[in-house]
């Protein structure tokens, strides 16, 4: 071996070990936090914490049945409205987003996209909470179905952008139209990529708390009216994490599990999505 | 120029001229396509061909800029005037591309009935008898006859690309246009899809485009060769390949230049 070779093993041993160092870093980070998580929230987790409301503060027991429904509510409201128009818009900029109108979305949506999300609670608060003159829990699923529009929208334009263009060219010259194209053979090809999309967009707006503090505000009580504020267990984390009783404290732990546990099943759903579609081959 | 007079034309292109832009790459072609023929296209990369042939079903103007002047006739009728839907067009014209593109979220069932859906409606036993017609066709029902409703793309390179044959004529088109359809193949790919060249021109009017000289002389009746946009000269591919009038179809096929 020459000593240029041996250079080389060298460097190529020192470049491995420090990727593996930093990810091993990023990785221990994460197994920390979800490590506390579970050894401070799971004693509070139990029947009650399910089932019932909060109890006034001081006393003990309670639970956040509220902010778990409430949390299922506005984020499923908020995907039922953001989903569509997010998937639509995506399919939009990549089949047909070419022209000047395409690159005036597409700049808009990475504009939006960077967009601090306290920002959207801002103008959700401006736009609805103060004309309708109430904190709602459809304000607050509004303000998310924007967060998570142009993200979708970004990531299934670059799923469909993924599908080859001479699959396209086959469909067309086999006398599709072209709208038929885009759905029959392109979107479908690229569904499994836009369903991770939806997961992860999903996952991201049911941990949002700033743009709920200006619209869905909150709510002691069990709430399933739309039109009324609403608790979300991102925003029972918050004040309860920042309240001063130790029982609080507990709380707002277990809360944090269960909406950590919430995004991890999200996340491993989309895994699931990703493998399917690999296992079909593409 | 037809290279035979009394052979019905299918297919003819008259005086067209294919552009990317204000850059023509096909110049003023007109070349005759006779019924139930096979006739191969052949020229050095980036002489038009492939152009003009993605031009016989108007799939050219589909790429960014394209457009095209002249007419091409089918059936006598000129698929450019502005009556006729280049949709409609497509399903009478079935084409073949250089990678197998199996539509990959369905079966081969379904890929090969994906151009009679378009049509509309079929009873389902009608439905199963086109579907195994085709793959007769394109020799791939023995391979797929226990698995039509497998996914397409678990079949190997060759079986697609035969798959794409079987799904181009299942709605049974005037013209099979194949745009170097053995480029992605191994030897016995090839060979099957030159054998079914053979098999298909009893029913269809094929044009393709190829690389390969040995396979124009092989599969085709008559010869076009393109250099440069320009259509050089074209025959019978027994005269063009041993007694060529012009001195670049010479140069080309005996390996002077492209």
């Amino acid at each position: 071996m020459n000593i240029r070779q041996v250079r080389r093993n060298v460097m190529s041993a020192i470049m491995t070990g420090l990727v593996a160092l930093l990810s091993g870093l990023a990785v221990l980070t994460l197994v920390l936090i979800l490590g506390d998580l579970v050894a401070k929230g799971a004693t509070a987790l139990d029947w009650n914490f399910f089932t019932k409301n909060p109890v006034p503060a001081g006393e003990s027991g309670g639970g956040v049945a509220n902010a778990i429904v409430g949390t299922a509510i506005i984020v499923g409201l908020g995907s039922l409205i953001g989903l569509p128009v997010g998937i639509g818009t995506g399919l939009y900029l990549a089949e047909y987003g070419n022209g000047r109108l395409g690159w005036i979305v597409r700049f808009l949506a990475d504009v939006m996209n960077g967009t601090p999300s306290i920002v959207i609670g801002i103008f959700a608060w401006t736009w609805l909470v103060k004309p309708m003159g109430q904190f709602t829990a459809l304000a607050g699923a509004l303000a998310l179905a924007v967060l998570m529009i142009p993200m979708l929208a970004r990531t299934t334009e670059e799923m469909v952008r993924l599908v080859p263009h001479a699959l396209r060219e086959a469909a067309l010259a086999l006398g599709y139209s072209r709208w038929r194209t885009s759905l029959r053979i392109v979107a479908r090809t690229a569904l499994a990529g836009i369903v991770t999309g939806c997961l992860v967009g999903v996952a991201r707006i049911a941990g949002e708390t700033a743009p709920l503090l200006f619209t869905a505000l909150g709510n002691l009580n069990f709430s399933t009216s739309i039109l009324h504020p609403m608790q979300t267990l991102s925003l029972q984390i918050y004040v309860y994490a920042t309240g001063p009783f130790d029982e609080w404290h507990r709380l707002a732990w277990a809360a944090a599990l269960v909406l950590m546990g919430l995004v991890l099943t999200l996340a491993l759903g989309a895994r699931w999505a990703i493998r399917q579609r690999h296992a079909s081959g593409r | 120029m037809p290279p035979v007079a009394d052979a019905r034309a299918e297919l003819e292109a008259v005086r067209l001229t294919a552009l990317y832009g204000r850059r023509a790459v096909v110049k003023d072609v007109s070349l005759v396509f006779p019924t139930r023929t096979v006739t191969a296209m052949i020229g050095p990369s980036g002489c038009g061909k492939s152009t003009f042939l993605r031009c016989l079903n108007r799939m050219h103007e589909l790429s960014e800029g394209g457009w095209a002047t002249g007419k091409v006739l089918l059936d006598g009728q000129d698929i450019y005037t502005s009556g006729v839907d280049p949709v409609q067009l497509r399903r009478r014209i079935g084409m073949v591309f250089q990678r197998p593109t199996p539509f990959p979220t369905m079966t081969i069932y379904d890929n090969v009935a994906a151009g009679l859906r378009v049509n509309g409606r079929h009873p389902k036993r009608e439905m199963d008898e086109i579907v195994e017609k085709a793959l007769r066709q394109a020799a791939l029902w023995e391979e797929v006859k226990d698995r039509l409703h497998a996914s397409a793309i678990a079949l190997s390179g060759g079986q697609q690309q035969r798959l794409c044959v079987a799904r181009a004529v299942a709605p049974a088109p005037d013209v099979l246009l194949l745009d170097e359809p053995t480029a992605s193949l191994d030897p016995g790919g090839t060979q099957r899809i030159e054998e079914l060249c053979h098999e298909l021109k009893a029913r269809y009017t094929i044009v393709i485009v190829t690389h390969n000289l040995h396979q124009a002389a092989r599969v085709s009746d008559y010869t076009a060769f393109f250099y440069l946009g320009d259509l050089v000269e074209v025959g019978r591919t027994q005269e063009l390949f041993t007694k060529p009038t012009q001195e670049r179809t010479e140069a080309y096929i005996t390996g002077r230049f492209g």
